[in-house]
């Protein structure tokens, strides 16, 4: 079964994407080339503006620069689907109703899915393992079914790339590596671009064929997990000191020794930094005097996302 | 992947066809609802019409169908100058009052939105006012002057809003917030004109602000239909956007809809399908905001099946109320308005209770 147009075209290129908020730049120009079939992390501290990133490039935000398919021609709505950091599930609505607005972009001026429509979301929720699940309200489910059916709806659109916001920042580590792995397969089998920003960095590293590193809206690196996870590189960005450890064959990115659950009063001298930790220790905060912007989503990440 | 169940094949198809759609069963209860209601309304009244003969002649009034007849011809003329006309125009106004709180409960993903909300009831009181009590002469073509007053009177409060609010149909918050300022100038002036009338005067627009059907003949009928068969179209035709709104601007707009275009045309719709009803029918509570209710308690909270159920129900339910209306008080008459809220508040009441019990 294929749900996705394959087209060699389909891919993405960016240039000098730039968004500002109130005069503040959050994503401060970047050049991206995609092949079909790639998978891209996005990693960065909060507010590094990978969110922003996403959601500009699907106009959500004013951006300006140029996002073009990789025949030169601008994306619409059915070349790239959003999956949201926290998408809205509507209370009383069913999963099956829920998956069928994936369908909106695709659907004529009277607003009816057609048979092809319906066949198509039924097909997606098969695939997905989430056939039983059709009548349940979306409400109803919990966090690793709900994001399975985010990425149903997310594959009806059947837009050949996929942009995710921090895909698993809900769920635990079992579901999350369910949740990628999945991605991973559909991606393998549909040629889909995946672009996806992650604050776990291990797992950005197994999943993703190349990272994008942010820094206050701008690119730091951008390559190989093995190119960007650089001890000295990420301990500057993320203001705190990382090691790099390989382990079984995968990248592992150890905080070091600060403890999590240091008093928050505790001043603790740090590379970067002049002032104390935040009282969310353990987590960096954006309002540090480092004048990282502060304009996206807060409280967007988990107590323990940052320096997993 | 663990956690993969597989249901019959043909329940996953199933659950895919009916999705959105309008089940049988509920279309034809809801159907046979308004038909009784309608025969109810129909031989109740002053003087009590037999119900085979009202069948009979209703029956016998379709095209093709030929039955003997046993009304008298007084009935007859009771039937289809006096009792029809008013039957008919209390479901519309019915159907007009609960499509368009549909249609503003979708626009503001708000329960408690109301097609008053923008300030339709304030402009159209001004309006009524202004023309009943102040001999204001909006009278054009056949239209009388105070439904063209209200009328007039309601799409300026809403377009006063609207104005307000910038036109910004991204942030229905503000909209709204524009609505109640309006509302409450358009009152203020309304109340302060209501002050400077004579007693009968002011009585008169008194019993039209509660909400009053017309009784002389099919011409409120006539005013009203074509705006209910627009208006109700198009709100119909946007109810997939109504749904997709329900995900959220962003989502709603990721997804390939235009947010701010939708809001414009369904609130566009809803006002001039209320503004209609008010300007025939005066101010009837409740109908728009409890029936939406009453529909997604039946069939669900998807706007396709909410819009034209409400549109079947709300009918019903107004015809039904207007029985009382006209009979309870017999020879006199009380304003509909106030009894659709002796019995809409109440049942709303339960409804957010038990809500609430549920959650």
């Amino acid at each position: 079964m294929t749900t996705h147009r394959l087209h060699p075209a389909h891919a993405l290129r960016t240039r000098d994407v730039r968004v500002s908020f109130a005069g503040t730049e959050v994503v401060a120009g970047i050049d991206l080339d995609l092949r079909a079939g790639e998978w891209l992390g996005l990693i960065g501290p909060n507010g590094s503006g990978k969110s922003t990133f996403l959601r500009s490039l699907v106009r959500l935000v004013p951006r300006t620069g140029s996002v073009e398919r990789g025949d030169g021609t601008p994306p619409g709505p059915t070349d790239l689907s959003l999956m949201p950091q926290s998408p809205e599930l509507p209370p009383g609505m069913p999963v099956m109703e829920y998956v069928l607005l994936g369908r909106t972009a695709h659907l004529g001026w009277l607003s009816m899915e057609s048979r092809a429509d319906r066949r198509i979301a039924t097909d997606v929720l098969r695939r997905l393992g989430l056939a039983s699940f059709a009548g349940r309200p979306v409400r109803s489910l919990s966090g690793g079914e709900a994001q399975r059916v985010v990425i149903a709806r997310a594959l009806v659109q059947q837009s050949p790339v996929l942009l995710l916001d921090e895909p698993t920042s809900a769920l635990d580590v079992g579901h999350q590596v369910e949740v990628l792995e999945l991605v991973d397969e559909l991606r393998r089998e549909d040629s889909l671009t995946v672009v996806a920003a992650m604050h776990d960095l291990g797992m950005a590293a197994r999943y993703a064929d190349r990272l994008l590193l942010l820094e206050r809206g701008a690119p730091v690196a951008l390559g190989t997990p093995d190119e960007v996870l650089d001890d000295t590189l990420l301990s500057r960005v993320y203001h705190h000191p990382v090691r790099v450890h390989r382990l079984d064959g995968h990248l592992v990115v150890l905080p070091q020794a600060r403890a999590l659950h240091t008093p928050a009063s505790a001043p603790i001298p740090l590379p970067d930094r002049s002032t104390p930790a935040s009282p969310r220790s353990g987590q960096r905060d954006l309002g540090d005097g480092s004048q990282k912007p502060r304009s996206r989503k807060l409280g967007s990440a988990g107590p323990h996302e940052e320096v997993s | 992947m663990t956690t993969r169940a597989h249901a019959p094949t043909d329940a996953l198809d199933e659950a895919a066809d009916r999705a959105f759609r309008l089940s049988v069963p509920a279309l034809l209860g809801c159907t046979a609802l308004l038909l009784l209601a309608i025969l109810a309304s129909a031989t109740q009244g002053a003087a009590g019409l037999p119900v085979e003969g009202v069948v009979r002649a209703l029956v016998g009034a379709l095209p093709g169908v030929d039955l003997t007849q046993t009304l008298t011809p007084a009935q007859e003329a009771v039937l289809w100058q006096i009792r029809l006309p008013r039957t008919v125009l209390a479901a519309l106004v019915g159907a007009s009052l609960a499509m368009a709180g549909a249609g503003y409960q979708g626009v503001f993903r708000n329960p408690l939105a109301d097609p008053y909300l923008l300030g339709v009831s304030a402009g159209a009181g001004l309006g009524a006012v202004l023309a009943l009590g102040f001999g204001l002469d909006l009278a054009w073509g056949p239209i009388a002057a105070l439904p063209m007053a209200a009328f007039v009177g309601a799409v300026l409060a809403v377009t006063g809003s609207v104005l307000v609010a910038r036109g910004s149909f991204r942030d229905p918050a503000t909209l709204l917030l524009a609505g109640v300022a309006m509302a409450a100038l358009f009152s203020a002036t309304q109340t302060y004109a209501l002050t400077r009338l004579d007693e009968t005067r002011a009585r008169e627009v008194l019993s039209w602000l509660f909400g009053r059907l017309a009784t002389h003949g099919w011409g409120p009928v006539t005013l009203l239909l074509p705006y209910v068969l627009l208006a109700g179209a198009v709100l119909w035709l946007h109810a997939r956007h109504l749904d997709v709104l329900r995900l959220g601007d962003d989502e709603a707009r990721s997804l390939g809809l235009s947010p701010a275009r939708s809001r414009l045309v369904v609130v566009a719709a809803a006002t001039l399908i209320t503004a209609a009803a008010v300007s025939v029918s005066g101010l009837i509570a409740f109908v728009g905001l409890v029936t939406p209710h009453l529909v997604r308690l039946l069939v669900g909270h998807s706007y396709r099946l909410i819009v034209p159920l409400s549109a079947i129900l709300g009918g019903a339910f107004l015809a039904t109320v207007d029985i009382g209306a006209r009979t309870l008080v017999a020879p006199a008459e009380l304003p509909v308005g106030v009894i659709t809220a002796f019995v809409g508040a109440p049942f709303f009441c339960v409804v957010l209770w038990r809500r609430k019990a549920d959650s």
